[in-house]
């Protein structure tokens, strides 16, 4: 029995005045679950494993393939998820093409593991649009900026979709900074009182841009803000791409069986800058990143995948030359200079524009003309 | 007011971000109750480095770096303005200001008012505002209006680097809240700077480019913030259609200086608004409808005005279609001529 089948999880609802749930089944483990380096390792699905070290190797290509971009200006900017793709590829893995996801800025990896295409997940951060996919076919919501915002419309669309007899999961992913947010914590209590099949994944790379969480947070843990709301805390090494996908896989499981939502804490590190535009270097320092490049999530798996007898030298040549197609696939497809017409300012604002917008419009559309009839000249 | 004069050493040449890191440095050394709070404005100087190395000279106490949390930000600096400390809040970008409206309009802008005087709140609020730097989105808007719109707050912007010192020292040292918008495109401008120069109080705008006497007065322009440079170039451009305009800095939208606006718009009897944020309902239609309240009989054609669309924020590659041009504003001058 794990911690998520106690129960007093199930006792729903509570009696008014009545303590609503025993905290103790709702604590995390003390030290973060690891698979890799453990026995637990042995039990594991070989498939799987190779699967997600194929994902973890192609991610980090295509971490470093959007820097490229970035310093070739064709990219804006790119928050780079180097170090932290063990929980953006189990944010693929660990849910069904039936459920949401919830991203943040920094989440395009997650995105484009289920399955986005690469130039339409970074149109955001490329500068053409802001968002390039379409939300319902991949049942993604857009990548949110302003931080947090999201965790409380995650928990709303699960609410809509238990309401539809749907068995529907939404997964939202905050950083450890955005945990500080109101909107976070409002999250977390309506997916309590409400029973939301929602699952939060607290990514924590152990910074919100310069600000260490020694400043951000109290908390014994940020797994156990989870107790305060009612819901489970779970905190998961998260350079551990096993232990992640298992982890999640869980906490997905456990709320879409109806027994609640779940708080996962996973314990990363961001081994870049906060994006391209920021300067690491005056918040941290190199000994530090070097401690935990020796955790770096890729060589990790691949040595005790090695040990384990699962990975040979031709599974990582065939996950190296499909991280090479991808990189690629990136520079072609981010040579083509997109074509964007100006007057799309103004096709989404409205269902229907309003007349002043039409007025805008046709503005734009003579000054275009203009242009265009003077570029001939 | 000359107790605001800079104490540091200012280079002769000087950035908007480095003239408005010295006004924060002049008002830490000065009064002990100035504390600044906000996100990364520690040890990274803020990501805009604004507050750069304010945290070593002054401590992390008096240059805080603070969980992500705007609405608790704010709502902590009210509570430290009630005990006696002179706040200075950083808001990262303009949209992350958002999550601190409700303590912004619920409580800073209507502290003094619901104590009847006794409680006021003198809190400084910097917000790096506007667009024109390639952001993505949510980080481009212009949010003056709702801060506007709101009674009870001081809205000012600064347009040139001499008055981002000023206008920030009288901000602080205001014992009212100022939201202080800081328009991020200009942060890099650079201009001579004399340290000694008078410092604006807050509510006065001034004639940033007079007319040229006998040369035909033609229009005023009216502006502030990251429209300024916009105008002035206008301004020179309109030269070679043979008209003389002159452009107005407003600096501060809340007090409004109707005077200076009115007596500039009377010299010419036509003027052109010009604003970046969005026309409708926008600071603009105030302008518009004050100068032709005030100034009717020495109109000889209605006031114009040009802004961006009404349209959410554009991505990085369509802004330079949204954002005022020089084309536009001349565009709009030459409607003005319609009875010559
Ligand atoms: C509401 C809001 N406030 C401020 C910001 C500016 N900002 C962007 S990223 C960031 C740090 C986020 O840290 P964290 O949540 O830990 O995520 P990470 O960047 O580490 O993935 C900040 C302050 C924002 N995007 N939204």
């Amino acid at each position: 029995m794990t911690v998520l089948d106690h129960p007093a999880a199930q006792t729903w609802p509570p009696d008014a005045h009545a303590p609503r749930r025993d905290p103790a089944p709702l604590l995390p483990d003390a030290e973060p679950v690891r698979v890799l380096g453990t026995k637990a390792l042995a039990e594991a699905d070989p498939e799987l494993l190779r699967e997600l070290y194929r994902r973890l190797v192609v991610g980090r290509r295509y971490n470093q393939q959007a820097t490229t971009l970035t310093k070739q200006g064709s990219l804006a900017v790119y928050p780079s998820s180097t170090g932290q793709e063990a929980c953006q590829i189990a944010a693929a893995t660990a849910l069904r093409a039936t459920d949401w996801l919830f991203p943040s800025y920094r989440d395009t990896l997650a995105v484009v593991s289920r399955g986005v295409d690469p130039l339409e997940a970074l149109t955001l951060l490329r500068g053409n649009a802001h968002s390039g996919y379409d939300p319902y076919e991949h049942r993604i919501a857009p990548l949110s900026t302003p931080l947090a915002t999201q965790a409380p419309h995650a928990v709303g669309l699960a609410h809509a979709a238990r309401l539809r007899g749907e068995d529907t999961v939404a997964l939202a992913l905050v950083g450890d900074g955005g945990t500080s947010e109101g909107d976070f914590h409002e999250a977390l209590n309506f997916a309590g009182v409400l029973n939301a099949p929602v699952v939060f994944l607290v990514q924590n790379n152990g910074y919100a841009i310069s600000v260490p969480l020694s400043k951000q947070s109290a908390a014994p843990t940020l797994a156990h803000k989870a107790v305060g709301y009612g819901i489970h805390g779970r905190l998961v090494d998260g350079n551990d791409a096993v232990a992640v996908h298992s982890v999640l896989s869980d906490a997905v499981a456990h709320a879409r069986s109806g027994k609640g939502p779940v708080l996962v804490e996973a314990i990363t590190y961001r081994l870049e800058a906060h994006t391209n535009a920021d300067d690491a270097g005056r918040y941290r320092t190199p000994d530090e990143v070097a401690g935990w490049q020796q955790r770096d999530p890729l060589p990790l798996m691949e040595r005790h995948l090695r040990e384990a007898g699962v990975l040979g030298d031709a599974e990582v040549e065939q996950a190296a030359a499909e991280a090479e197609a991808l990189a690629d696939r990136m520079r072609a497809m981010f040579h083509v200079k997109p074509e964007l017409d100006p007057l799309s300012l103004f096709t989404h604002v409205y269902a229907e524009p309003t007349p002043q917008l039409r007025e805008q419009a046709a503005q734009l559309a003579a000054e275009l003309a203009a242009d265009a009839e003077a570029g001939a000249r | 007011m000359t107790t605001l004069a800079p104490q540091a050493a200012p280079a002769s040449t000087a950035t908007m971000a480095q003239a408005l890191n010295t006004a924060l440095r002049d008002s830490l050394r000065e009064d002990p109750t100035v504390h600044i709070l906000g996100e990364d404005v520690g040890t990274l100087g803020g990501v805009f480095r604004i507050t750069d190395g304010l945290a070593a000279e002054f401590g992390a106490d008096r240059c805080l770096d603070t969980p992500l949390a705007e609405a608790g930000i704010l709502g902590t600096a009210v509570g430290m303005a009630m005990y006696g400390l002179r706040p200075v809040v950083e808001m990262q970008f303009d949209a992350f200001a958002y999550p601190a409206f409700e303590q912004l309009v619920s409580h800073v802008a209507r502290m003094r008012n619901r104590t009847a005087g006794r409680m006021p709140l003198p809190i400084t609020i910097r917000i790096p505002y506007g667009g024109g730097i390639g952001g993505v989105e949510h980080h481009s808007d212009s949010s003056e209006a709702y801060y506007a719109h709101t009674p009870g707050l001081h809205v000012v912007t600064p347009g040139t680097v001499g008055d981002a010192y000023g206008l920030l020292r009288s901000a602080i040292a205001s014992d009212d809240p100022v939201v202080f918008l800081e328009p991020k495109r200009l942060y890099w401008s650079k201009a001579d700077w004399t340290p000694d120069a008078p410092v604006p109080a807050l509510g006065k705008a001034v004639v940033r480019r007079p007319l040229t006497p006998g040369s035909g007065d033609t229009a005023t322009l009216l502006t502030y913030g990251p429209s300024l440079p916009v105008c002035l170039e206008a301004a020179e451009a309109a030269r070679a259609e043979g008209w003389d305009l002159s452009v107005v800095d407003l600096r501060s939208l809340v007090p409004f200086d109707d005077e200076t606006v009115c007596a500039a718009v009377r010299a010419t009897g036509r003027a052109v608004v010009v604003h970046e944020s969005q026309g409708f309902a926008g600071v603009g239609a105030e302008i518009a409808a004050r100068v032709s309240e005030r100034c009717f009989h020495h109109l000889a054609a209605p006031v114009l005005r040009v802004t961006g669309f009404d349209i959410p924020y554009p991505p990085p590659m369509l802004e330079r279609h949204h954002l005022p041009s020089v084309d536009r504003i001349l565009d709009a001058v030459a409607r003005l001529q319609w009875e010559q």
